[in-house]
């Protein structure tokens, strides 16, 4: 088992011709991820490494069934994109695209909630579940099939923290980088509760970051729903208030969003909070022992 | 992005809210004349981005023309919070019998635009917020349809009471609405919007917050950014693909990701450092990259050693090494750095700089210690 993506996942690829779209194309067929169909407008009856281009998202899932969409289409035209594939009726959209404005995303919520489409980002990494199927840009090499859920905001802590889980021989059922904008889809409760139903997934590790309130809210989640360990790390504990921190929703705000109040958060809930990358395998084996 | 009171104020009037008559000043000069040809009382308000004005002495009332040249020379040229100001704004002193609060924000939670109004204006929204959040009206707004007139009416009546003044608060809230949408505002505030004894309904004071992604579409709101010098250099940054903010420690840190890069900042601190800036170079494998981001890193005078932390995923390792050993080549620098490289190509990368005789390590953590080490040499 894992979540959102596996075996049945049927890709279509929303800016396939592009060169960012292009290249993951590449990468994510070579793992073995079932891509059935690319977008590009004016370019039907092309192909990229292989896989049939459309002009539409509703011929490609017409003609290939498609249930899954990623979009690599520049920020101005992401919003556009995702609804483009919510009519279509494709079920999960993960949109890759960097500074998409926030209001977009604002308009484009509403509609996706109407026609029943989950969103992953924007403004994110991906998400894989090793050994069945990689939906984003996520270096592939660093991950192993295996039993812990995985959520991030972040793109290369990602990497980091999977290669060390990896190392120590915590291999993942799914990992998602749900993204770094303050306005996104899928966010830490969606994901801990599918991960909580995952018979497959015997622990999960969190990674957030300065700014908004989601981690509080998972924590209160945690400590209310969740039977299964998390162990969690909080980046930006030095940032400075008022500061942007590269992503757009990573920024202190008048004293609340500091790193501060979440690890405070997460310890009231019973969840301990790494104090660098390199403590978390330690402290996943600590809680694993505590289930024995 | 932020813009000045004086600058919200226009837009403000742009779009119909009513303001009272103001003049900005570089110069004494220009506020005696401002304050004469008013002929009335003013007030005489420092413009900087940052908040805190009144409390830091930067807004006085005038009742004379003299008054007014004694405030526009305490508060021009003054600091606040680290903000010289060099302009003021001369406004009419309207009487007020009481004080509200209303403002729109980007929810994160709710995924909507938030209309928030209070009878407590004048003061602090977050005190209030902290302090007695009761007395916070929150209304989300349903994107498909915006701010409706019943409902604008709706939260005007709770804090006016009466429906005639209701309506002419309600006409505001909408239009700070439309305004808030077609700029891409991240925050629209009214603080205060006063009530005068005549019964007018008037925005006293505006703060104003862009969604900088959105700024590609925003033209005319682009034309009004003012940066100071760190914004300067942040802007430059950007323009070269770079996301760069300046701190105060002596580590200059240079790394693929944001997240990673707040991480690097905690560990420098953690192992007992301080972090002279945040630095994500993003996720290509251009060299030119790794030439602008030592560039920056060096022309920070504070910084005594310099830490390159990457994880490549996309990004590659042998790219960035053979960036840094060009950047080498021209920049002739004589500070300590360490690279850690990880992930993608890194065997190719480390194998690349082991002619430079740069120390090389394969973790964080040892990156962070080696890193302070270096700086108390």
């Amino acid at each position: 088992m894992s979540i959102l993506v596996n075996k049945d996942t049927k890709l279509v690829v929303q800016g396939i011709t592009g060169r960012d779209g292009k290249f993951h194309t590449g990468l994510m067929n070579k793992y073995g991820t079932n891509i059935v169909a690319g977008v590009s407008p004016g370019k039907e009856g092309e192909t990229v490494e292989g896989v049939p281009v459309f002009n539409s998202v509703e011929n490609a899932v017409k003609a290939t069934g498609a249930n899954t969409s990623i979009i690599f289409v520049p920020a101005a035209y992401a919003a556009d994109a995702i609804l483009e594939a919510s009519e279509a009726g494709i079920g999960l959209v993960i949109a890759i695209s960097e500074g998409v404005p926030v209001q977009d995303m604002i308009r484009v919520t509403p509609i996706l909630k109407q026609n029943g489409t989950l969103l992953i980002g924007p403004n994110c990494p991906g998400l894989i579940t090793p050994g069945q199927s990689l939906v984003g840009i996520l270096p592939a090499m660093i991950f192993k099939e295996g039993n812990i859920g995985f959520i991030s905001r972040s793109g290369t802590l990602t990497y980091e923290v999977v290669n060390l889980l990896t190392l120590n021989d915590f291999g993942q059922t799914t990992c998602v980088g749900i993204g770094g904008d303050p306005v996104a889809g899928l966010y830490f409760i969606d994901l801990l509760e599918r991960f909580e139903n995952d018979p497959e997934t015997i622990a999960v590790v969190l990674i957030g970051e300065i700014g908004g309130d989601a981690e509080e809210q998972a924590a209160q989640f945690i400590a209310e729903k969740m039977t299964k360990p998390v162990v969690a790390f909080i980046a930006g504990q030095t940032a400075p208030p008022g500061k942007r921190m590269g992503h757009a929703g990573a920024i202190i705000s008048s004293g609340s969003g500091t790193a501060a109040e979440k690890i405070a958060a997460f310890n009231r809930a019973g969840v301990p909070v790494a104090k660098e990358p390199a403590e978390i395998p330690e402290l996943l084996r600590k809680k694993l022992a505590e289930l024995k | 992005m932020k813009i000045h009171e004086y600058q919200a104020r226009q837009i403000f009037r742009d779009y119909g809210i009513p303001v009272p008559d103001s003049v900005l000043c570089y110069t004494v000069s220009e506020v005696e004349k401002a304050a004469r040809d008013m002929n009335r009382m003013v007030v005489v308000k420092a413009q900087v981005l940052v908040g805190g004005r009144g409390k830091a002495g930067g807004v006085k009332l005038a009742r004379t023309v003299d008054d007014a040249v004694a405030a526009g020379k305490q508060i021009l040229g003054m600091d606040i919070k680290g903000f010289k100001v060099e302009k003021v704004l001369v406004a009419d002193a309207v009487n007020i019998s009481k004080e509200f609060y209303v403002g729109l924000i980007n929810d994160r939670n709710t995924k909507s635009i938030t209309l928030m109004a209070s009878a407590e204006g004048g003061v602090e929204i977050e005190e209030v917020a902290r302090e007695t959040p009761e007395k916070i009206i929150k209304f989300t707004i349903n994107p498909l349809t915006g701010l409706l007139d019943y409902q604008a009416r709706n939260v005007a009546l709770q804090l006016f009471g009466d429906i005639k003044l209701a309506n002419k608060a309600a006409s505001i809230f909408t239009k700070l609405y439309k305004l808030f949408v077609e700029t891409d505002a991240t925050l629209a505030e009214i603080n205060p919007l006063v009530l005068t004894p005549e019964n007018e309904v008037l925005a006293i004071d505006g703060k104003m917050n862009f969604d900088d992604n959105a700024l590609y579409r925003q033209p005319k709101i682009l034309a009004m950014r003012e940066p100071d010098e760190d914004e300067l250099q942040e802007i430059a940054a950007h323009e070269k693909g770079l996301s760069y903010i300046k701190l105060d420690g002596n580590i200059g840190c240079m790394v693929n990701g944001a997240g990673l890069a707040m991480a690097t900042m905690d560990m420098i601190k953690l192992y007992g450092g301080s972090p002279a800036n945040f630095l994500d170079i993003g996720g290509s494998s251009n060299p030119q990259k790794v030439i602008d981001a030592m560039n920056i890193l060096l022309g920070d005078k504070n910084v005594k050693a310099v830490m390159i932390n990457i994880f490549g995923g996309i990004t590659r390792c042998d790219d960035v090494a053979k960036g840094l050993l060009k950047a080498l080549e021209v920049l002739m620098t004589d500070i300590p750095i360490v690279v850690r490289l990880s992930g993608t190509n890194a065997a190719e990368g480390l194998a690349i700089l082991k002619e430079t005789g740069l120390p090389t390590v394969s973790s964080m953590s040892e990156a962070a210690k080696k890193a302070i080490e270096l700086s108390k040499r």
